[in-house]
């Protein structure tokens, strides 16, 4: 890179980048808030990713490493597209290991592994606003939030309740962030929806085309929304195994064989789950030659 | 009888106001200034509630009945004047002096509003029973099968199969939507509750159902109720006391048989005999 490149890091200008990482200061000291920023068109189409690769270019650094996973998985297409975008115009190391990765923009889960201090966690997000599904005027949801007005999130709940006889919710479950902003934690799965109260890392949400930048800093305490006698439950995974590594209580994806009829589960974390059935061979390698 | 709730000196305006038209002597093209276009919404308006009392709103269209209504539920900003009502903070603050938060406090448990047009005070795609719940869950209620239970009594009063607790209110007519919100808006036992024009283009038979129901609702719940329209026969079945607005302006007030039967004033004449 020469440097006029090293100047203009990571394709975005630098003023674009200061503006982000502005909009990313006040989203931090006000968890939960969403923080209104100026989306940049970027060479991919809106509402694929563009908020939290917009976070991603205006954070990482030359010497971070970088990890991307989509749905958990570290090579489905948008994932691959991301990472070999962001290695093109950046440089930068990238892995599909969590534990080695300073940076990690996901779409749709947490990894499995415990994210720790200094890891950052970007999660691209297509709808920020939790009120949305009640409040269609954006005037209107900001004053609510400005009056801590939530009775509109609880009402969802309720109403699936009312005509299902439980909370359906199954991603994107809202939380109190704080005990001050309700906030739509992207559409992440029920079980990941604990891994935000006081984790030790930092968790960053970007909707590009919404343009709107929200955030979880470290030790942040997250609730998610429940009433008295319906209480928030993650999803069941008692039973049930990984069919590639064994690992068990984790977050599986459902697999049906249309051709044997058999259904069976697999880590919806790929790189978690590589990594384990990797440690599983080589434990198995080791006791043999014992 | 006891006073729940003192308007002093109401006034929404849309627009700023010029010297001429702030100065309240001056004459106005019906609400509006002849020199900045001002539009008077409602002018000064004063009056009083008393507890278990039905008190009458009238007036033509644009005389800032809903403009009123819609201010003392917080829809829209007053310009000027005050509200107290006895049951928050014994009367003593003026509830349009604090927060937005408070505001929506006063709204969610002590005022219960029924709007001419459902879709303002409906979720037409959310289930009936969800439309209800929203006024409790607004109010703190997070006990999902106290809601229900809640939720049932309130449409059996209204005479609501509790069948149809699921049904979003966009599948109900017009006379069916207006209990609903009747529903909504009294689930908190609110000491307060607003009717705006709540039987218009509602036909005869369902209209006298209505008019029933809130009466039935007011005698067993001992609500204050203000209710606005320009049908008279409607503030004859309903209302005690009644004023009769004019351009934004109060011009005719006091006892319902007395405003009906001895009007005083020339516009109410007009209005009176028109319904003869």
């Amino acid at each position: 890179m020469n440097e006029n490149n090293d100047y203009n890091f990571a394709f975005l200008d630098e003023v674009s980048k200061r503006e982000i990482r502005r909009a990313i200061i006040k989203a931090i000291a006000i968890p939960g808030y969403q923080v209104p920023f100026g989306s940049r068109e970027l060479p991919i189409g809106r509402g694929w990713g563009t908020g939290g690769i917009q976070i991603t270019l205006s954070i990482i650094g030359p010497n971070d490493v970088l990890k991307v996973i989509d749905q958990g998985s570290d090579d489905s297409v948008n994932a691959v597209s991301i990472k070999k975008f962001v290695h093109e115009c950046t440089g930068v190391e990238i892995t599909t290991d969590t534990e080695k990765a300073d940076v990690i923009q996901s779409r749709h889960r947490i990894p499995e592994e415990k994210l720790t201090e200094g890891q950052v966690l970007v999660l691209q997000v297509p709808m920020p606003e939790p009120l949305r599904y009640v409040e269609r005027s954006e005037l209107k949801a900001r004053k609510m939030h400005a009056d801590s007005e939530y009775s509109a999130a609880w009402l969802l709940l309720y109403e699936q309740i009312m005509r299902y006889g439980k909370i359906t919710m199954g991603a994107a479950y809202p939380v109190m962030v704080d005990d001050r902003y309700v906030m739509s934690p992207s559409p992440i799965p029920r079980y990941d929806t604990l891994k935000l109260d006081d984790a030790d890392c930092l968790y960053l949400f970007g909707a590009g085309r919404e343009k709107m930048i929200y955030a979880v800093p470290p030790h942040t305490r997250v609730v998610p929304l429940d009433f008295e006698d319906y209480k928030f439950e993650i999803e069941e995974t008692e039973g049930r195994a990984c069919s590639i590594c064994g690992a068990t209580g984790v977050f599986f994806d459902e697999i049906f064989d249309a051709e044997s009829g058999e259904r069976y589960f697999q880590c919806s974390d790929s790189g978690f789950c590589g990594k384990n059935a990797e440690r599983n061979k080589s434990n198995a390698t080791s006791n043999e030659c014992k | 009888m006891q006073q729940v709730m003192n308007v002093n000196e109401l006034t929404v305006r849309y627009g700023d106001g010029c010297v001429y038209c702030i100065d309240s002597d001056k004459s106005l093209d019906k609400n509006r200034c002849p020199k900045c276009k001002t539009v008077w919404a409602v002018r000064n308006v004063s009056f009083s509630l008393y507890h278990s009392e039905v008190l009458g709103v009238v007036g033509e269209s644009g005389s800032g009945k809903s403009t009123l209504m819609k201010t003392l539920y917080f829809d829209r900003e007053a310009t000027s004047g005050q509200t107290f009502l006895n049951a928050y903070e014994d009367g003593k603050t003026n509830i349009f002096s604090v927060s937005s938060q408070q505001q929506r406090a006063i709204r969610n448990n002590l005022l219960g509003m029924v709007y001419q047009n459902p879709l303002l005070g409906l979720l037409m795609d959310f289930s009936n029973g969800g439309n209800i719940a929203q006024k409790l869950i607004a109010a703190g209620h997070r006990n999902v099968s106290a809601m229900q239970s809640r939720t049932f009594e309130l449409l059996e009063h209204m005479e609501i199969s509790v069948n149809r607790v699921k049904e979003p209110p966009k599948n109900f007519s017009g006379g069916m939507q207006q209990r609903v919100q009747i529903s909504k808006a009294i689930a908190n036992n609110p000491p307060v509750l607003l009717l705006d024009e709540v039987t218009t283009g509602l036909d005869l038979s369902v209209q006298a159902k209505v008019l029933d129901l809130i009466r039935m609702v007011q005698k067993k719940f001992n609500i204050s109720i203000i209710v606005v329209s320009h049908d008279l026969a409607v503030i004859r079945m309903l209302s005690d006391r009644t004023i009769v607005m004019l351009d934004g302006q109060i011009v005719e007030h006091g006892f319902t048989d007395q405003i009906l039967e001895d009007p005083q004033h020339p516009f109410t004449q007009t209005l009176v005999h028109s319904l003869i």
